[in-house]
């Protein structure tokens, strides 16, 4: 039992650890890190790397970017695979089954094995160095996963909702957003925020396709700083908190809903 | 029922984008495998089978880079894997202090690859790094180490931040799995005399195989596609001791120009995965109980 608690407490000090060090690395200088790495700030906590970071880069500017491309691309893919969920569930036949296995092919396909012939087409189509861009890729690349979950969720749902709703006149596109919508929310927000953190977290799709620093996002933007502040680990954690804020705020929050749907995400992709 | 046929439009938009994304770019990979295309010029040359001879025989990094991802793959999925069940057995029960160390545990998950690197930079850092200060703390100096920058053990400390970043998740499809396993199960272990290891080999572990198929598949594929966190990193280094090969198609790729020849490396990274998916859902299959 007594070994039980201690393992809990190591793991746990092993992910907290690493965590304080950040926040408190971030409210110190340079010198004071060398100095003592793991130790308190001398002189209380200093919130200049904070205005640094704002100064020196167009920080703001990255988290709008990302913020951009985050929200189009989470609240497109879930239209869309909803769309294509639907239709699958309401045909019920074997075109609906192809086209299923048509997708759900892409879940196999990791995005790195087509980066070199992708980079070419967004190339060919004027769309590097756009957010645009980003966008369109990261609906594709993601549209595979929630096609599965969101098609395994609506095939649950009981039928006659569906065929009351024909009989009282309702055409496709008002049973797709009056019935299969509404019922399938526990599915999409779970969808939601597993394309969040994706999305959000991403930096393979802007290290091929963005090299202007106008449409940079946070983790591209992070791991130049890499290069510009080498071992400057005050900088560099000070942009790892900006940079990480959004999703730790939400996670602190919205915990239970970021368990299920990264979970869901897991156990489906 | 008959269905209106206007359930065609639904698919337009979401198969257009990806066909164009995603169907087309992998169905190109496949041609330019066959070409010495440079990715920059308008001309290139059919070149046969020869890139992947060259993949098999004639590139020693290529070789080195298999035997990496298959070197981090390996003690990622075993270490995980054990870390995430023992942990997930401990804390299965939903009490107040679980479900924190839960949630706790799951953390690192949410944060971005890069800031990961950065987190565990500082951490293996040679002069000021956590890891050597605690080693020293303890007296056990002789083991700090350039823990990224030795060439033996380098894609090791890699796995080790891949353990940290994503056993949290691993261990929450655990719990999912181990709740779902009726508690009358256990009471009739009990009644018949089963020790607790008994309990766990006759009861737990045949219940909880699908739980873990789930979790090696996906940790397995997870450790082929760790491209952010190599390449934020280590960048392959040193001395391509590191590359996996997602970051080696994009060493090939923009930094020596030879799209057909890192074409061809994707082809045989898609081949790889379809492998272990094939094999991985297989075993799905064949390891369900029921009682």
């Amino acid at each position: 039992m007594l070994f039980r608690k201690f393992s809990l407490l190591i793991y746990a000090l092993l992910i907290l650890i690493p965590l304080v060090v950040v926040l408190l690395t971030s409210v110190k200088t340079l010198q004071e890190t060398f100095r003592d790495p793991l130790g308190l700030p001398d002189g209380g906590f200093k919130f200049d790397n904070y205005v640094a970071i704002f100064q020196e880069q167009t920080m703001a500017g990255y988290f709008l970017n990302s913020t951009i491309v985050t929200l189009f691309s989470v609240s497109l893919t879930l239209l869309l695979a909803a769309m294509v969920a639907f239709g699958i569930t309401r045909m019920n036949n074997w075109v609906g089954n192809v086209l299923f296995g048509v997708f759900t092919l892409g879940m196999m396909v990791p995005a790195q094995v087509i980066m070199v012939p992708l980079y070419s087409l967004m190339l060919d189509l004027g769309l590097t160095n756009s957010l645009l861009g980003l966008i369109l890729v990261n609906i594709s690349s993601t549209l595979p996963i929630a096609v599965f979950i969101l098609t395994g969720f609506m095939k649950t749902l009981p039928k006659e909702l569906f065929e009351a709703s024909t009989i009282d006149g309702a055409g496709n596109w008002k049973m797709f957003t009056k019935v299969a919508i509404p019922l399938s929310l526990p599915s999409l927000s779970a969808t939601a925020i597993f394309l969040f953190v994706m999305h959000w977290n991403d930096l393979l799709y802007p290290l091929l396709f963005i090299t202007d620093n106008a449409y940079k996002t946070l983790p591209l933007a992070l791991l130049e700083f890499q290069g510009q502040y080498s071992t400057n680990y005050p900088m560099l954690f000070t942009g790892v908190i900006i940079a990480s804020a959004p999703m730790v705020i939400a996670y602190v929050f919205l915990q239970r809903y970021f368990v299920a749907g990264i979970t869901a995400g897991a156990v489906k992709g | 029922m008959k269905i209106s046929k206007s359930i065609y439009w639904f698919f337009l938009p979401g198969l257009v984008l990806y066909s164009l994304f995603f169907l087309y770019p992998t169905f190109s990979a496949l041609f330019y495998s066959f070409t010495d295309w440079d990715g920059l010029s308008t001309a290139f040359q059919f070149v046969g089978i020869d890139n992947y001879t060259r993949a098999f025989t004639g590139d020693s990094i290529f070789q080195k880079t298999i035997g990496n991802n298959l070197k981090f793959m390996l003690t990622v999925v075993v270490f995980q894997t054990l870390v995430a069940l023992a942990f997930a057995l401990i804390v299965i029960k939903n009490t107040k202090t679980n479900v924190f160390l839960r949630a706790l545990y799951f953390f690192p998950t949410i944060l971005s690859s890069v800031s990961v690197a950065f987190i565990w930079a500082f951490i293996y850092d040679p002069s000021m790094g956590i890891l050597n200060q605690v080693l020293q703390l303890v007296g056990l100096d002789f083991l700090a180490q350039n823990w990224l920058g030795n060439a033996n053990i380098a894609i090791y400390s890699l796995a080790i931040t891949q353990i940290w970043f994503h056993a949290g998740q691993m261990l929450i499809i655990f719990v999912a799995g181990l709740q779902a396993i009726p508690e009358e199960l256990y009471e009739v272990a009990k009644i018949e005399g089963a020790s607790k290891w008994q309990a766990f080999r006759s009861v737990t572990w045949p219940l909880l195989a699908p739980s873990a198929t789930i979790v090696v598949a996906y940790t397995t594929i997870q450790s082929f596609k760790a491209f952010d966190l190599v390449f934020a990193m280590t960048g392959g280094g040193p001395n391509n001791s590191t590359e996996i090969i997602a970051t080696y198609i994009y060493d090939v790729a923009f930094k020596s120009y030879q799209f057909g020849y890192a074409s061809s490396i994707s082809v045989i990274f898609m081949v790889i995965i379809a492998l272990i998916t094939y094999l991985q859902f297989k075993a799905l299959r064949s390891d369900r109980v029921s009682y």
